[in-house]
């Protein structure tokens, strides 16, 4: 008893989970735990285990090994397994499960059963009130738009106190406009009632705009863990560098600390000798013109095409002695350059990754 | 007690849902005690009267058997074939009226066919008084008239009630088959009746294939109508060994024989339908718009769809209907006939309760469990259908007998009174018999109701803390509400009609409908035997119009999905709800493929 008053225990701790359906493995010892207050995000390709895992979580999968302890309390594990309705998890589906014969009042008090009505009608009005809804509350699911229906579930996830909420792909059924205001406006009400939340997601970009850290999965395992900033700038393993941003690619050769490739010698601490790939972002590429393409002390390249998207320019450049054009994102207020210019390079040479081949 | 718990827990996601697998294993038992016990009883052998069987009974019977099939079968094919396409592809005045109507020989079981039909066309019925007098022929004996009571009498009555299984079936696949596919076929230059026979008709095979299993089973299952035609089948020999010539362990073994047939006839309906899977069910296809017909061609269309409605429904019903109004002009309603009105009716209610809440049980428990358990649950349950009348209640006869014996030894050492027959001595062995029998076709209405209940609903009740019986009756008993009430009236009906099993298991004295119209015609004589039969008729007209307000919809059609057996694929094409009465709910989400994306 002593001990676990100065050590809190995390909210959701999952210890060497592996997950088998008829003899496929789909989840390879995962460990994971998720403090409390805290929205983690799990990112991965469709396939990678992500789903599985929170379904684990919530009870609705049994490991085949390993334990689920929520708030220190062994859920799932050799000896023990707990249902989903004794776990005290909210869920949120992909399809938000809304009871099509229930009114959206009754929908949000379907969690509040053990309560007396008045005081569950009571909760349920207040969380419909929260997601800006009380108007819709006899309304039946049916008669809501998307957006609408997605904020009824989070409403009804939430309305009986969950330790943690685990939503699983809650905003992928929005349309492309609604997605971030809606997305905010759920991460600023977790944020507020400081819920312990897993998301799952396979966009990028969605789980570095709600989470405090991102668990990245591939195909049934973890590559890595970290903050969004950590992952994005800093990512420790190729794939992740891939997963978050779009590269340029190029065979290199490490040496002491240093690596060598077409387009220069960059710095690569911690890389092993031997064959590597360098890997440098579209928009850490810099142009400048140049008069011919040979002579300078940059390398020089010559523009295949160029594309305007708005807020930025994106280009393509032949460069000699690579075999795929250089991709080059610019801001479209920088200098214009067309097909058949002769281009400089510069490359921002602290944002440039360096990885060691895999064997 | 614990091991079951342990393999209960090994298949499913948590020890709560357990007790419902328990539960469903005790109706799995439950349906197969008469087949083992049938196979028991067989094994004992018939001794001295063996040779007797192999050399007089079987011969004659088998052949009699697979000739009343083959004949059925072609039959069946052709009309239902024929008028699915028909209807399909051209339009003519009525088209709409036959749509419905072809239908309505299904409500005429064919025993009752067979009772009209005797009485229609006999030398003093109707139609050969009629021919004598309009061909001025004084004695009876003089007309040539084909005589009914004969194999081919019996195929061609069969044929026009059965056909509408194989309508059925074929029609929802033609109208599934996509107008892009015709109409390529035509602008390849393919004329209307190639179509038919290269793209259609192939197309189509795993429907007819259902629709003709269907016919036959019905055919192999009816006892009445082959014994008043004088035809010795198999289920007439199962009848006769153990009534007349009180050899229980011979006719066992002819009741191993049927279920041998009706195994191989589902064996080479499933070996049709090996490449349905090719058959794209799931696109909305645009429907090919009928090519319209008139003047003579519609005539002759319109002729053709007559014909069976007619000799299947219009002819039988309606001498049914003049012969009992003329009984009650006579004689008025017998307190007879009311109670067996009664009788038949509660009996078909009580059945028709347990086997709805058997088949709820089964699929919910299907629904929980995982892995090949799960998957086995409903097939296992629905073997009954498969199992005619007549062998299912043998089988039920010797284990039922021996429990009453010992309930009623135990009973009467205990407290020294005697209860008598608990089960063969009341109705409780019908009730048996009629659950075991039409659980496929509750079990098979209810599944399709869950089937459209997104899983993810189940998994949102139960993270919000309702429990999986907490979750049935919360979230899922009011979705499926409208399937629970199409399984359940189309239990009734086919409880109603049954005649087989209740020939055989009924208490002592005790009359239903059904068995009224048997002992009549049996007899000979023709009383109120009408009315019994126009009463059944009327029931079972309540789930042909049923049938024919969801036989427009594509959706309904066979089932792609699986590889089941056809008699489930029919049950849950009967008892298809609505969708106008279902609620709204998500779009149907396969749980497979959710598994596997999981």
């Amino acid at each position: 008893m002593s001990q676990r008053t100065d050590m809190k225990p995390a909210a959701l701790a999952i210890e060497a989970v592996h997950k088998v359906f008829s003899g496929m493995a789909v989840l390879k010892g995962i460990t994971l735990s998720v403090e409390a207050g805290e929205i983690v995000c799990l990112l991965g390709q469709s396939g990678c285990g992500k789903t599985t895992l929170l379904r684990i979580a919530a009870g609705l999968e049994r490991p085949s090994q390993g334990t689920v302890s929520l708030a220190g309390w062994e859920v799932a594990g050799p000896e023990r397994f707990l249902p989903p309705e004794a776990r005290g998890v909210g869920l949120m589906f992909q399809d938000y499960a809304l009871f099509p014969h229930l009114k959206i009042i009754d929908n949000v008090m379907f969690g509040l059963h053990e309560l007396p009505p008045s005081r569950a009608r009571a909760i349920a009005t207040l969380a419909l009130e929260k997601v800006g809804l009380l108007g819709h509350a006899d309304d039946y699911p049916h008669m809501l738009s998307g957006g609408e229906q997605q904020r009824v579930a989070l409403a009804r996830a939430l309305a009986p106190g969950p330790r943690i909420v685990l939503m699983d792909e809650p905003f992928s059924n929005l349309d492309q406009r609604m997605r971030a205001s809606i997305r905010e406006e759920t991460v600023s009400l977790l944020r507020e009632r400081q819920m312990t939340a897993v998301v799952v997601t396979h966009d990028p970009v969605e789980a570095m705009g709600i989470a405090d850290r991102i668990v990245l999965m591939r195909a049934g395992r973890i590559v890595e863990i970290g903050t969004p900033e950590t992952l994005y700038n800093l990512p420790q393993t190729h794939y992740a560098a891939q997963f978050f941003c779009d590269l340029n690619e190029m065979p290199g050769v490490a040496r002491e600390g240093h690596v060598e490739c077409r387009l220069g010698r960059f710095a690569a601490p911690g890389i092993a000798n031997g064959e590597a790939i360098v890997c440098v972002r579209p928009q850490s590429i810099g142009l400048r013109r140049a008069a011919s393409n040979q002579g300078c002390d940059a390398e020089v390249g010559s523009v295949r095409s160029s594309r305007f998207l708005g807020e930025t320019r994106y280009l393509m450049v032949d460069v000699e002695g690579l075999e795929q054009p250089l991709e080059v994102s610019l801001p479209a207020g920088a200098a214009q350059f067309e097909p058949g210019d002769n281009v400089a390079i510069e490359i921002d040479r602290a944002r440039v990754l360096v990885f060691a081949v895999e064997p | 007690m614990k091991w079951l718990r342990a393999v209960g827990q090994r298949y499913l996601d948590d020890s709560a849902a357990g007790g419902w697998l328990i539960a469903a294993a005790g109706i799995g038992l439950l349906v197969a005690a008469p087949i083992l016990s049938l196979i028991a009883i067989a094994a004992r052998g018939s001794g001295d009267l063996w040779p007797h069987l192999v050399a007089y009974v079987f011969p004659n019977t088998l052949r009699q058997t697979v000739l009343l099939l083959t004949g059925v079968g072609v039959m069946v094919t052709a009309i239902g074939t024929g008028l699915a396409w028909l209807l399909t592809a051209y339009d003519f005045p009525g088209r709409r009226v036959f749509e419905w109507a072809l239908l309505l020989p299904l409500a005429i079981p064919t025993y009752i066919m067979a009772f009209a039909y005797l009485d229609i066309l006999h030398p003093i019925g109707p139609i050969q008084t009629g021919l004598r007098s309009l061909l001025g022929i004084a004695n009876p004996r003089d007309l040539w008239f084909p005589e009914v009571r004969s194999l081919g009498g019996c195929v061609l009555l069969f044929g026009f009630v059965l056909y509408p299984y194989v309508f059925l079936s074929t029609r929802a696949m033609f109208l599934m088959q996509a107008a892009s596919l015709m109409e390529v076929s035509r602008t390849l230059g393919a004329g209307r009746a190639r179509v038919f026979f290269t793209v259609a008709l192939p197309l189509a095979r795993p429907a007819i294939a259902v629709g003709t299993s269907l016919a036959l089973m019905e055919a192999l299952n009816d006892i009445g109508a082959a014994e008043f035609l004088g035809v010795q089948t198999l289920s007439v020999s199962i009848y006769v060994t153990w009534i007349n010539r009180s050899n229980l362990a011979g006719a066992a073994q002819i009741a191993i024989m049927l279920l041998a047939i009706v195994v191989s006839l589902i064996a080479v309906e499933r070996w049709a339908r090996r490449h349905q899977r090719y058959v794209g069910a799931s696109q909305r296809a645009r429907r090919a718009a009928p090519q319209k017909l008139e003047g003579w061609r519609a005539g002759v269309a319109i002729g053709l769809a007559t014909v069976p409605i007619l000799f299947g429904f219009v002819l039988p019903a309606g001498y049914l209907l003049i012969e009992a109004v003329k009984r009650v002009r006579f004689a008025g309603l017998s307190l007879d006939i009311v109670r067996e009105i009664v009788n038949t009716v509660v009996v078909a209610g009580v059945a028709t309760a347990v086997a709805v809440l058997l088949g709820l049980v089964v699929t919910y428990a299907a629904r929980l469990a995982r892995g090949p358990i799960g998957q086995a649950i409903v097939p296992m349950a629905s073997l009954g259908y498969a199992v005619p009348g007549t062998v299912l209640a043998i089988g039920l006869l010797t284990p039922l007998a021996a429990f009453d014996n010992a309930l009623a030894a135990v009973i009467e050492q205990l407290f020294g009174v005697s209860i008598g027959l608990v089960m063969t001595g009341t109705g409780l062995a019908l009730i048996y018999a009629y659950a075991v029998r039409f659980l496929a076709i509750s079990a098979g209405g209810i599944e399709s109701g869950f089937g459209k209940i997104a899983p993810s609903l189940d998994q949102a009740a139960r993270t919000l803390g309702s429990s999986p019986t907490d979750t049935l009756l919360r979230v899922h008993l009011p979705l499926i509400r409208p399937a629970l009430g199409a399984a359940a009236l189309l239990v009734f009906v086919d409880c109603m009609k049954e005649l087989p099993a209740t020939l055989l298991l009924r208490p002592l004295n005790f009359e239903t409908l059904a068995t009224h119209l048997y002992g009549e015609a049996a007899r000979g004589t023709y009383e109120d035997g009408a009315i019994a039969a126009l009463c059944i008729v009327l029931f079972g007209l309540v789930p042909v119009m049923l049938l024919a307000r969801l036989s427009r919809r594509p959706s309904m059609a066979l089932d792609h999905r699986s590889q089941r057996a056809s008699t489930e694929v029919m049950a849950e094409m009967l008892s298809v709800p609505d969708p106008e009465l279902m609620p709204e709910t998500e779009p149907r989400r396969d749980v497979a493929a959710d598994r596997a994306r999981a």
